[in-house]
């Protein structure tokens, strides 16, 4: 093999992986964008975001930092979490625009709301 | 000196190992309170009557919490019954204010009773919010503690002529609120009182003290005062509640209201933390904000006093 023959197999593997790579790329513009995702952290019972604003179809994930377990409820029962000990977290993805307002079934005076629009 | 008043110095000095203690008295349906001393000090008006009974508070056992500043809320639980027996005067029975359990987890509330029955004596529960985290909403505490009882956990029974109600205001809590009661259970305590004379004592407990301690931790009961005003023409009232993992009493007409100590861990007094939770207070400090709750009801005076004792040695 001469040492042409290989720098020109080299370029052809490096332009090959150049032509896939646009292809995962195109792909990826193609499939509706992931929002970005927003997290809401439980400490010194509170929901340290209280007002949170997202896209449709984005996830928000809750983690609790207390030492006292606390739990996510909606308002009107589109999610509710397991309880969350130290540590423990809870995800739910929005779907729909809308305002959703949320509270700690074990502590009520514990409130929050996360707001979707596009 | 005899009789009961002597009784009374006796039992009184005997509760006094606990080191600290304060006690809160009916006369004639008008509570006072006084320090421990002021009480062992001043005589009793009658001498003839005898102390009828005594019935012990247990509150937040929190059987299962295991961080600062208590690694084994087990452990100092079954400290507190060993202090139970070891009263001068056993109690006719125990009430449980509830959060029995950290979690509502089986193995916890499994554990919470293996240790009550070392007392070996009846026990009345009420559920705390901690006692509500089973996927059923509680049907794990009352299947186990609350066997026929109502609604979501309520009841009333009669002991040597005290009229006790437990009541449950930890279930479908309302986002914004506090402790709540709810519209069911009051029409049932309506009843439950309707044509009792108002000469019957009445003892109240429940999880959430049932008035409001402190709005912004949710420390009160929002529908408390319609109960309260069902309970109005009692001349004597006892409200026991937990929840708080520390002593406030208050009066108000003839109604005492008194909080007991956890046997977990203590709590911030209100305000005084950026929240409610666990108060991390050194290893030698814990057992001194730890405790039990000891009430004395004495025939024919019409008095219950209510002393309080830590785990201190």
């Amino acid at each position: 093999m001469t040492r042409a023959f290989k720098i020109l197999t080299f370029q052809a593997s490096v332009l090959l992986a150049g032509i896939l790579m646009m292809s995962v790329v195109a792909d990826m513009a193609k499939a509706a964008p992931v929002p970005p995702a927003a997290e809401v952290s439980i400490g010194n019972f509170t929901f340290k975001a209280p007002v949170v604003t997202v896209k449709p179809g984005a996830t928000v994930t809750w983690t609790n930092g207390d030492d006292i377990p606390h739990t996510v409820v909606s308002k009107d029962g589109l999610f509710k979490s397991k309880v969350l000990d130290t540590g423990d977290r809870f995800s739910f993805t929005f779907a729909k625009a809308g305002q959703f307002g949320y509270f700690c079934s074990l502590h009520p005076h514990m409130t929050g709301t996360i707001i979707v629009k596009a | 000196m005899s009789g009961i008043e002597e009784d009374r110095r006796d039992f009184l000095k005997c509760m006094a190992w606990a080191g600290t203690g304060a006690l809160f008295a009916f006369s004639a349906g008008i509570p006072s309170s006084f320090g421990l001393d002021a009480a062992l000090a001043a005589p009793m008006r009658s001498k003839s009557a005898p102390a009828s009974f005594t019935f012990l508070q247990l509150s937040d056992s929190h059987i299962g919490f295991n961080k600062p500043p208590n690694a084994d809320a087990r452990a100092t639980f079954r400290e507190a019954i060993a202090k139970v027996k070891a009263l001068p005067v056993q109690p006719d029975f125990i009430i449980h204010t509830g959060d029995v359990s950290q979690l509502s987890r089986d193995e916890e509330f499994d554990d919470a009773d293996q240790i009550l029955k070392e007392a070996g004596l009846p026990v009345f529960f009420v559920p705390g919010e901690h006692d509500m985290l089973d996927p059923d909403g509680g049907k794990a505490f009352l299947n186990r503690f609350g066997k026929g009882s109502k609604g979501a956990g309520w009841y009333s029974f009669d002991h040597k002529g005290v009229h006790f109600v437990a009541l449950v205001n930890v279930a479908d809590l309302k986002p914004g609120g506090m402790g709540n009661l709810g519209a069911e259970q009051l029409k049932w305590l309506a009843a439950d009182l309707a044509g009792r004379p108002s000469s019957t004592p009445i003892v109240v407990f429940a999880h959430i003290p049932l008035w409001t301690v402190y709005a912004d931790w949710g420390w009160g009961t929002d529908d408390a005062a319609e109960a309260l005003k069902l309970l109005a023409r009692f001349g004597s009232v006892t409200v026991l509640n937990g929840h708080i993992h520390q002593i406030t009493q208050k009066v108000e007409g003839r109604i005492a209201f008194h909080t007991a100590r956890s046997t977990a861990f203590p709590q911030p007094a209100p305000g005084t933390a950026p929240s409610p939770g666990p108060l991390k207070v050194p290893a030698e400090q814990l057992h001194s904000m730890l405790g039990i709750t000891d009430a004395m009801f004495v025939r024919g005076h019409d008095r219950i006093a209510l002393i309080d004792s830590t785990l201190s040695a």
